[in-house]
């Protein structure tokens, strides 16, 4: 119980204003502004932005519009948790499908 | 009943969360048959990628991303008791939402027009990395379609809670919760537009 | 202890509010409530399952087709493992005892979430409703076993289409139980119950509830596809639209494969209350038990693709996942010393509760080692697809899980009723279960040695024998578990009274009246010490 009033309280004593999260939409839209300009070089420009851009932007959204960074370390574990747990799910099925 | 007693948000968020690591998980499903079909057949996915309206899939991104940052500023607006201003930004989101699937449904029905869709006798005379391509945007758009449509119907229900101050200043994990569903929707379509439209 | 009997509250089973009867247990949030209404919807499955395998059993009888047709051969074997796996299994030990002891267990009035712990009951049963509906209606009653495999499961004109639904739904409802457990472990603790102070039942839930949240989406979104398929034909399992049924095979056991270890963790955590409780010693080695069940939820999930070594993966992944597979025995094994070692020394006072957990130890050694057997990639070529595999997960789920059932009921029973079964009927009962279910899942592995493929509605001469005995042994087990379930159902209406604490159990549930009042407790305990802390002189008197 007593955690429950600690992480209730830390929640409620930092709330962000309005800009930062303008700030942030700005940049997912530039963000996304680069991948189509990558896509329009080439194939392989493409895939390396798809490989980086787009988990840039996820993060983006995660750590603020969903309020990771003000919330305590247990829901980032658990959000670390999962994409590990379909990294490893992907490498596994990839030693079957690359190898054949 | 009992247990309502006593409120425990960081509790309800933490359950909101492991609910969002199951639709993490369903969606991540898909996008493992995504890759492994993509690196099966590299060649047919590019060929069906550029059949795909790109203007289309990026106006849908920044009409989504938008949508999320009007979510995010409700919540701002409601922890500041701004009434009128956390209802203004929640409408938005639910016109831009609808203005999402109104897009979407555009693009769907011109590939029906042109006889791409699962089954068609067209679709049947592609090759089978096509097809299988067609079949993947199908399920997934359609997929997070639905998933668009429960997210509008929920943030709804929150706006009718915040004009009749169910949601209020002292009071707001269920908008939170439903902005945080509405972010994950969001975060899907980020990965869906690169996967189909950009760098297929 | 025992004198705090005299409480203000009154038991669970007594209905105080507005509604009466019938109404009060369906509208409730009382986990306690939600936990029987499980258990009974579940045994009701299990009995129907049971007399499907008992029919299954009788055909083997001769060696020529009789009695029913071979195609509803296919049906029965397919409904026995949907309506076992999904309606019992699987949600068994959680559902139930998760819901019933998991509060009590950690000092708490409920789990986080009640009128979610509610509606994931509903969902269980319309998924129910479903399943039975897929046997009438459509098709008829799916014939594809119940894994579902592509490409036939997408051309078969049987009620595939339902019967997979009811799987989607089922598992929706098993996400939503471990939403609320995990939930209610990281919330709901009583002062003073740190972590490491936990029951090792609450570790094996917490670690089954994630396996419940990172698997289940996986093989729902599989049963989405394989539906969407049979109704629109997308084509990403069929190969003649360039998808690929191994693909399917992947999806479906990157779940169903963890799935495993959902039924079989819980499982544990029921027998890791009943040694300390009989041997009157605590725990050995806590944090091993609380760790190896963190690492099988965690190992148990990569190890997927040994059921598909014979389906034409590359040679690297056979190699990886046969190493991945013997290496999950590992925490499992860590478990069992960890029993045994318990036991060793202990003050051992024999009772119903304790037979049925070493029965458990028992058939589950034979059951994990031959699983570990099949991780080898030379035996598992030979018997793959024979009745070995048969006999052999019906060790691991009937011997393991099933076992762990029927002893934490022997168990929580006093508790959960207030009342108290015959013993002396519960000996007689396990007789004939033990010796019909070795004489039926051995004498199937020795089936499978010698060559027999599974899901066949005949055999061939040199079989007979075998399969007489193992349908002899189905009789026996069959008579074993109707004495044991009649002698509960006699015991809760008509048996004596029970004691609060009838084993000298330390764990919190024994610590109020049985059967518990609606809020569990008085007032929430603090926890100043280790959950199995026996006081010296009950080992001795």
């Amino acid at each position: 119980m007593s955690e429950h009033v600690e992480q209730a309280s830390e929640h409620a004593a930092e709330h962000p204003g309005y800009g930062t999260f303008i700030k942030v939409w700005v940049a997912l839209v530039v963000l996304t502004g680069c991948l189509v300009g990558m896509s329009l070089v080439s194939q392989t420009y493409a895939v390396w932005g798809l490989l980086t851009l787009t988990p840039l932007k996820a993060g983006l959204v995660f750590y603020f519009f969903m309020h990771l960074r003000y919330e305590g370390p247990l829901f980032k574990v658990v959000v670390l948790v999962t994409l590990g747990t379909l990294l490893i799910f992907f490498a596994l099925l990839f030693s079957d499908v690359a190898f054949r | 009943m009992s247990g309502h007693l006593h409120r425990d948000d960081f509790g309800s968020r933490l359950g909101m969360w492991l609910f969002l690591v199951t639709e993490m998980v369903l969606f991540g499903g898909l996008f493992i048959a995504y890759s492994y079909m993509r690196y099966r057949y590299p060649g047919e996915f590019h060929h069906g990628g550029s059949e795909l309206n790109v203007t289309l899939g990026v106006i849908n991104t920044v009409v989504l991303l938008t949508s999320s940052l009007t979510v995010v500023l409700a919540i701002v607006a409601v922890q500041r008791a701004e009434k009128r201003r956390a209802m203004t930004f929640l409408g938005t989101t639910l016109v831009l939402g609808l203005t999402f699937l109104v897009i979407k449904s555009f693009e769907w029905g011109a590939k029906f027009h042109h006889g791409l869709y699962p089954n068609s006798p067209h679709l049947a005379t592609l090759p089978p990395g096509e097809q299988v391509f067609f079949g993947l945007y199908f399920t997934m758009t359609g997929l997070h379609g639905l998933h668009v449509v429960a997210g509008l119907s929920v943030l709804g229900v929150m706006l009718w809670w915040v004009a009749t101050d169910r949601i209020r200043q002292d009071r707001y994990i269920h908008l939170e919760n439903g902005g945080l569903y509405w972010h994950l929707v969001d975060v899907i379509w980020i990965f869906l537009l690169p996967l189909f439209y950009l760098a297929a | 202890m025992s004198t705090q009997a005299s409480t203000a509250q009154p038991s669970y089973l007594v209905d105080t509010g507005t509604r009466k009867g019938l109404m009060a247990w369906l509208t409730t949030t009382d986990h306690k409530r939600i936990g029987l209404l499980y258990l009974y919807a579940m045994l009701t499955f299990f009995f129907v399952a049971v007399g499907i395998g008992f029919v299954m059993r009788l055909v083997q009888l001769t060696t020529f087709q009789h009695l029913i047709t071979a195609r509803t051969y296919n049906a029965l074997f397919t409904v026995h493992g949907v309506i076992m796996i999904f309606l019992f299994v699987v949600p068994g030990i959680p559902a139930v005892f998760g819901n019933f002891f998991l509060p009590i267990l950690i000092g708490a009035k409920d789990v986080s979430f009640p009128r979610l712990n509610l509606l994931s009951w509903y969902v269980f049963m319309a998924g129910a409703i479903f399943a039975v509906l897929s046997l009438f209606t459509g098709g008829g009653a799916p014939d594809t076993g119940w894994t579902f495999y592509a490409p036939f499961s997408l051309k078969t004109g049987t009620n595939v289409s339902l019967a997979v639904f009811a799987a989607f739904v089922l598992g929706f409802s098993s996400m939503l139980t471990g939403i609320n457990f995990i939930t209610t472990i990281h919330r709901l603790r009583a002062p003073g119950m740190k972590w490491f102070r936990m029951p090792l039942m609450c570790w094996a839930l917490y670690s089954t509830a994630w396996i419940q949240l990172l698997a289940t989406p996986i093989v729902a979104i599989t049963l989405v596809l394989v539906i969407l398929e049979r109704f629109f034909g997308i084509g990403i399992f069929d190969p003649a639209k360039g998808g690929d049924p191994l693909l399917y095979q992947h999806l479906f056991w990157i779940y169903s494969h963890p799935a495993v270890y959902i039924m079989i963790l819980p499982a544990m955590g029921v027998i890791t209350e009943i040694i300390p409780t009989f041997a009157k010693r605590p725990i050995f080695g806590y944090k091993a038990i609380a760790f190896s069940s963190m690492s099988i939820a965690g190992v148990g999930s990569l190890v997927w693709a040994h059921h598909m070594f014979t389906s034409g993966l590359s040679s690297l992944s056979v190699m990886l996942f046969s190493l991945l597979t013997m290496i999950v025995a590992v925490p499992s094994a860590i478990k069992v010393f960890n029993w045994v070692s318990t036991l060793y020394k202990g003050s051992i006072d024999f009772q119903p509760p304790l037979l049925f957990a070493l029965t458990f130890i028992f058939l589950f050694c034979i059951g994990g080692l031959t699983g570990v057997m099949q991780g080898a990639l030379a035996i598992n070529v030979h018997i793959h697809d024979t009745y070995f595999i048969v006999g052999h997960f019906h060790y691991v789920m009937f011997g393991g899980t099933g076992m762990a059932l029927f002893a934490g009921l022997l168990y929580w029973f006093p508790k959960m009723w207030g009342r108290m079964y015959s013993r002396k009927a519960i000996y007689a009962s396990w007789f004939p279960m033990f010796i019909g279910f070795n004489m039926l899942y051995f004498g199937m592995m020795i089936l499978g040695m010698m060559g027999m493929p599974r899901r066949y509605y005949v055999h061939l001469p040199q079989f007979h024998f075998m399969h007489v005995v193992a349908t002899v042994g189905s009789w026996f087990l069959v008579l074993g578990l109707l004495m044991f379930f009649g002698t509960l159902i006699y015991a809760m209406f008509k048996g004596e009274k029970a004691e609060d604490n009838p084993w000298g159990g330390v764990t919190l549930e024994w610590t109020i009246p049985s059967p518990p009042p609606q809020e569990n407790f008085e007032e929430i305990p603090t926890i100043t010490q280790g959950p199995y802390h026996f006081v010296q002189q009950e080992g001795k008197s």
